[in-house]
């Protein structure tokens, strides 16, 4: 992080605070995914993704809410930017926008941001620049062909520098995943087309820290990452309706009670 | 055209390490040398177009000037929302070589013939379509051009063509003009051939035309068609594409958004789907896109006046 930066600390509990007040001030919902994803943020931008030279790729555009979080807590934004979010004449809408401050690409279509990392990566490899790539997936986006493209392409041109991080809550929009198209197994999958496959507790954020850390030379590093949609709220803990949902004044009460 | 891009390309990549060579596992006995001269800046990326375009815009991102080189098909069309969503949304320096517009592929039949391209293309904000007459053309839109920062489309024939009216002549946003006359010819780059045929065998006959080579169809040159067809008394536009999106509809919005008095015939592909397949030849000729079509749709608006 750049000097402005390294004075301010993240807090999980305070990135799920500021999802749920923005979410229910936008009234928009994909609470479950920002929520499902916090820990792994605060674990990235908590030291681990280095501006200067890496690049981080979130390819569930639909969490961009935790990342917008993410970025005004550190002050990258300011918070009334984030107050801004999906108003009108807003940078910061539902899906990320390369035009606002520290997002590298705008995402929203799924299973783009695997091909989009690879590229970023063997490009750093070309010029024989360093700097390492950061894809944040969710698991649902396993069902995209082009995920398995990218898949195949970075685990035979050996692409080191590319780490793709799976949010591994087992639902997607509709139903649990291994209801819609079963993915157990992926991990000896991936290990299979030339990747380093490793599980890491998604909600733990120092075990993310050192999880992140690991390199596996000649091998991209394939990290999942078990989480809980709508972790940290117990009504929305691993119900697929938290998916699409707003909350209501009461719910918004009792969430905010249990993030703490 | 195809080798005319690759010796060009080799050029350019010997004095500029930005650019890279993808192919979605195509060009057999055309990409060769390039792979030779820069092993380093050519990737072969497999039978995987969407994975490859969004692979070019995180090339591009990075610096770099990827060109992604596949069929006009599966260029222009199996990777078009990783396009639209990485290089054209980020206005990302990646080129798309399409290789064989038109009914190039022949008895490959429909799955290879690019007869739409263009208009996909064009519905995509900022992004340069360029598809050269001949060799010359190709040498020097590239030249020129292929350092600019925006997405660029390029649509390349098969076969090896020359024009020496032409003269290697390319302006980005502009059409080369050929001769003067009451009726104007607008021809994409491929049927550049068949346009000029025409002008000769008419001039033989005392008709005077003008053919305009529309190389550069994004930026639109719509200053040169206003200039041209002011003065005309009939247009007739000829694509190796649909009618709708491509050169005709240019040519047509031109006309109605500048409310010119020209009378504008659109000849392209009709063909149901369906039909039969054949050489390139056969389905030019089907579609009234060889001589012979050209010279019956010139006769029309020459005998009946406007």
């Amino acid at each position: 992080m750049t000097g402005g930066t390294t004075a301010r600390t993240l807090s999980s509990v305070r990135v799920r605070r500021l999802i749920i007040e923005q979410s229910k001030r936008a009234h928009v919902g994909h609470i479950g995914s920002a929520l499902s994803v916090a820990d792994i943020l605060v674990a990235l931008f908590s030291g681990t993704v280095d501006p200067e030279v890496d690049v981080f790729i979130l390819s569930k555009g639909h969490a961009a809410l935790a990342q917008y979080c993410v970025l005004a807590e550190l002050g990258l934004i300011t918070h009334e930017m984030l107050d801004t979010y999906c108003g009108d004449d807003t940078q910061l809408g539902v899906h990320p926008d390369h035009t606002l401050a520290g997002i590298t690409f705008s995402t929203g279509s799924l299973g783009h941001g695997p091909s989009l990392g690879a590229g970023v990566a063997l490009a750093k490899r070309i010029a024989g620049r360093p700097g390492r790539v950061f894809v944040l997936m969710s698991d649902a986006e396993l069902n995209e062909g082009s995920v398995w493209e990218a898949v195949m392409f970075a685990g035979h041109h050996r692409l080191d520098n590319l780490t793709v991080i799976l949010d591994n809550n087992g639902q997607q929009a509709l139903a649990p995943t291994a209801e819609v198209i079963n993915l157990a197994g992926v991990d000896q999958l991936v290990q299979t087309l030339g990747w380093e496959s490793r599980r890491v507790d998604g909600h733990n954020v120092d075990a993310l820290t050192i999880a992140f850390e690991a390199r596996a030379p000649g091998r991209p590093l394939f990290m999942i990452a078990d989480t809980v949609a709508g972790k940290g709220v117990s009504f929305m803990e691993r119900q697929v309706k938290w998916h699409y949902l707003p909350v209501d004044d009461a719910q918004f009460a009792l969430a905010l009670s249990e993030i703490g | 055209m195809r080798k005319q891009f690759v010796s060009t390309l080799i050029d350019i990549a010997n004095h500029d390490d930005r650019v890279v060579l993808l192919t979605a596992d195509l060009g057999f006995m055309v990409l060769e040398p390039f792979a030779e001269h820069h092993p380093d800046h050519f990737f072969n990326v497999g039978v995987a177009e969407a994975n490859m375009m969004s692979l070019a815009a995180g090339m591009a991102h990075e610096g770099l000037i990827p060109f992604c080189y596949s069929i006009a098909t599966f260029a222009s069309m199996r990777g078009y929302e990783q396009f639209r969503n990485g290089a054209v949304l980020h206005q990302l320096p990646v080129r798309i070589v399409g290789i064989g517009g038109g009914f190039a592929y022949g008895t490959a039949g429909p799955t290879h013939h690019a007869l739409e391209d263009i208009a996909l293309m064009r519905v995509q904000p900022g992004v340069g379509i360029v598809a050269p007459a001949d060799d010359g053309q190709v040498d020097r839109a590239l030249r020129d051009h292929y350092a600019r920062p925006q997405p660029m489309y390029l649509r390349l024939a098969k076969e090896t063509a020359s024009h020496p009216e032409l003269a290697g002549r390319f302006h980005w946003g502009r059409l080369e003009v050929i001769g003067d006359g009451d009726i104007a010819i607008v021809a994409i780059g491929s049927m550049t051939g068949v346009a000029l045929e025409v002008r000769r065998r008419l001039q033989a006959e005392g008709i005077q035309t003008a053919v305009a080579v529309a190389a550069s169809i994004a930026p639109a040159p719509t200053d040169d068609l206003v200039a041209l067809l002011a003065s005309k008394s009939a247009c007739i536009t000829i694509e190796d594409h649909r009618p709708i999106g491509g050169l005709g509809s240019l040519v047509a919005e031109t006309i109605a958004g500048h409310g010119l008095g020209v009378r504008l015939i659109r000849s392209g592909v009709t063909d149901p789907v369906g039909e039969t397949t054949g050489s390139e030849a056969f389905l030019r000729r089907r579609n009234g896109l060889d001589v012979d079509g050209l010279m019956a749709a010139v006769r029309r608006v020459a005998l009946v006046p406007a």
